[in-house]
């Protein structure tokens, strides 16, 4: 039987009813996984996953109901410590590191009896929009093994899309959820700041990052939120109020809900295709019941890269300060001194994205230039949180292209510092305001650079902070009256 | 443009070493991103609070009980090197 591009629901009645048990299913796709030349893994855990299903048949096979999670495969992006399991961030310098503990998220699927069959693959340390920067080579997209998946995601989107794994947990900090779902057709989820928690979660901008999910539907996204969602006593930012049962109040009509459309995130010189099969998708929420609603994001539009592109290296730069070569990670073998082991392990262990990073982030929160750059830029910020309050007091939802194009070919990013600000320019904003959204599967364009190819594009879906509930409700009725989250690509087995 | 000794400045303070030929290189980028982002001194932040935090939360504080965080194991085994139960490093003074 093919178990590939199943919903968690249906694996879940497969279980349910002991028409597979967790081994089989475990097995399945670690073969899949073994099989692909995606480079979508850096660590298969396979001896661990084998274990985990096998306690998951035992509970399946005593009296009671199952948890949704239980004894169904899934990767974890490799920044969410997992203990006992290598845990990379993409990193040389990270590249023994095994965490002695679980990030919360891991914990909560542990807890359901969820079984982990590696680590995917991503951009060093999150750093990145096209998987590229990553120490361990890049990840091919399935739709076309010589583009990239989008990123920092990279693995987690390859690996769903392929159908390598059901789900997948992944990361974001501006765009890497997102970006990376639209480029393999995918559905992902970028939390509110703060809805789940990011304990254990390798920090990359600590008032940004925010961990989420991949799946083949929001139906799925929407049952995974349930279970990741909520407040942690290890991290105090996350949100102290009650997860919803978002699964349960899905809604099949869009009557009465109130979109809002910025003509800002429909840009100048973007990919006409994208943007006229975006404005398809908005026609179907239309015909749904939805009324849309023209509003105005000027300053979000302009400035939130440029936001960005200071108040993300300056976390970065703070973050990545721990990695000293003193009590893990990779440690020089060429020093002389304590100030040689901090200089040389830091340059042997970080690439090139990351030094850059950190460096920009040091410059602009050094003395004399803190006021110029970092102040200015988190005031700057400040305008943007403004306009989308007042924009969220007039609408339910804001609708969007997620990117400016469809997958461009692996290499296009090298040796650009400003691909990935460019490419996220349309999810930096509502990042940096905190907002919730989701990318959905919203049809196939050729790609601008090869006719024969076509490649998936992703409807944005942005809602206000805690505003899951309304972002899943849109994506869910659109996913009702449409078929493109259920095409999927031909992927030979590669070997 | 940054100039070479600006980069070496920001690189030691970074605590990274890096060789003539990536200070050519890092002066080049981050000069790009420095000019990328030149256009936010246009804005008129007068009167505009900076943000550091998004949703609003205030002090969240947890009870001050002891839990047991029996780590240390798992913690140690991940050091480079260790010595009777410390980290060794090489001397300071």
């Amino acid at each position: 039987m093919d178990f590939t591009y199943l919903s968690l629901t249906e694996l879940r009645k497969l279980l349910d009813k002991k028409q597979i048990s967790s081994v089989e299913l475990t097995k399945y796709f670690l073969e899949r996984i073994k099989k692909s030349d995606l480079n979508a893994f850096i660590t298969i855990s396979e001896e661990q996953a084998l274990k985990q299903a096998a306690a998951a048949d035992d509970y399946i096979a005593s009296p009671g109901e199952n948890p949704f999670l239980c004894g169904i495969p899934y990767a974890a992006k490799d920044l969410f410590c997992t203990a006992g399991v290598r845990t990379t961030a993409a990193s040389k310098i990270l590249d023994n590191y095994i965490p002695p503990y679980d990030a919360t998220v891991i914990e909560k699927i542990k807890e359901q009896k969820g079984v982990l069959l590696g680590k995917t693959n991503l951009d060093q340390f999150a750093h990145g929009s096209s998987g590229e920067t990553s120490a361990y080579g890049p990840t091919k997209n399935p739709w076309d093994k010589s583009r990239m998946p989008g990123g920092s995601s990279s693995g987690s989107a390859a690996a769903v899309a392929a159908g390598l794994i059901p789900w997948a947990t992944a990361t974001e900090t501006g765009g890497s959820i997102r970006i990376p779902s639209s480029f393999t057709g995918v559905c992902g989820w970028k939390p509110t700041y703060g809805r789940v928690s990011r304990y254990g979660v390798i920090a990359m901008g600590s008032s940004l990052d925010s961990p989420g999910a991949m799946a083949y539907s929001v139906e799925d996204l929407a049952r995974l939120a349930e279970i990741m969602a909520g407040a942690d006593g290890k991290d105090s930012t996350t949100g102290q109020a009650m997860v919803p049962a978002y699964s349960k109040n899905l809604t099949v009509s869009l009557k009465g809900v109130r979109i809002g459309i910025a003509e800002e995130y429909f840009l100048e010189g973007m990919d006409e295709r994208v943007k006229q099969t975006i404005q398809g998708a908005i026609g179907e929420l239309e015909k749904l019941g939805a009324e849309l609603v023209k509003v105005h994001l000027p300053i979000s539009a302009k400035y939130g890269s440029l936001v960005y592109a200071i108040v993300a290296p300056s976390e970065i730069s703070s973050n990545l300060a721990r990695y000293d070569g003193i009590r893990y990670g990779h440690v020089t073998k060429n020093a002389s001194d304590l100030m040689e082991v901090y200089t040389k392990s830091r340059a042997e262990g970080f690439g090139d994205e990351a030094k850059r990073r950190i460096m920009t982030g040091t410059y602009v929160l050094s003395a004399g230039y803190y006021d110029a750059y970092y102040k200015r830029a988190q005031k700057v910020r400040r305008m943007i949180v403004n306009e989308f309050t007042k924009v969220f007091s007039q609408v339910d939802v804001l609708t969007a292209p997620t990117a400016p194009s469809v997958a461009q070919k692996l290499g296009y990013a090298a040796n650009d510092p400003l691909f990935g600000y460019i490419t996220d320019q349309l999810n930096i904003p509502s990042s940096l305001a905190g907002l919730p959204a989701i990318s959905v599967p919203s049809g196939f364009v050729p790609a601008h650079d090869d006719p024969s190819t076509n490649l998936p594009v992703g409807l944005q879906i942005i809602g206000p902070q805690w505003g899951e509930q309304k972002i899943f409700n849109v994506g869910y009725a659109y996913q009702q009256a449409t078929d493109f989250h259920k095409k999927h690509p031909r992927v030979d087995s590669g070997k | 443009m940054l100039s070479k000794d600006e980069v070496k400045k920001i690189a030691s303070l970074a605590r990274i070493e890096l060789s003539e030929s990536e200070v050519e290189k890092f002066q080049k980028d981050l000069s790009t991103v420095l000019d990328y982002v030149d256009e936010l001194k246009k804005v008129d932040v007068s009167g505009v609070d900076e943000v550091f935090e998004v949703t609003g939360l205030v002090n969240v504080q947890r009870d001050d009980a002891a839990i047991v965080s029996d780590t240390h194991e798992g913690i140690f085994k991940n050091a480079p090197e260790m010595k009777d139960g410390f980290y060794k490093v090489k001397a300071i003074l």
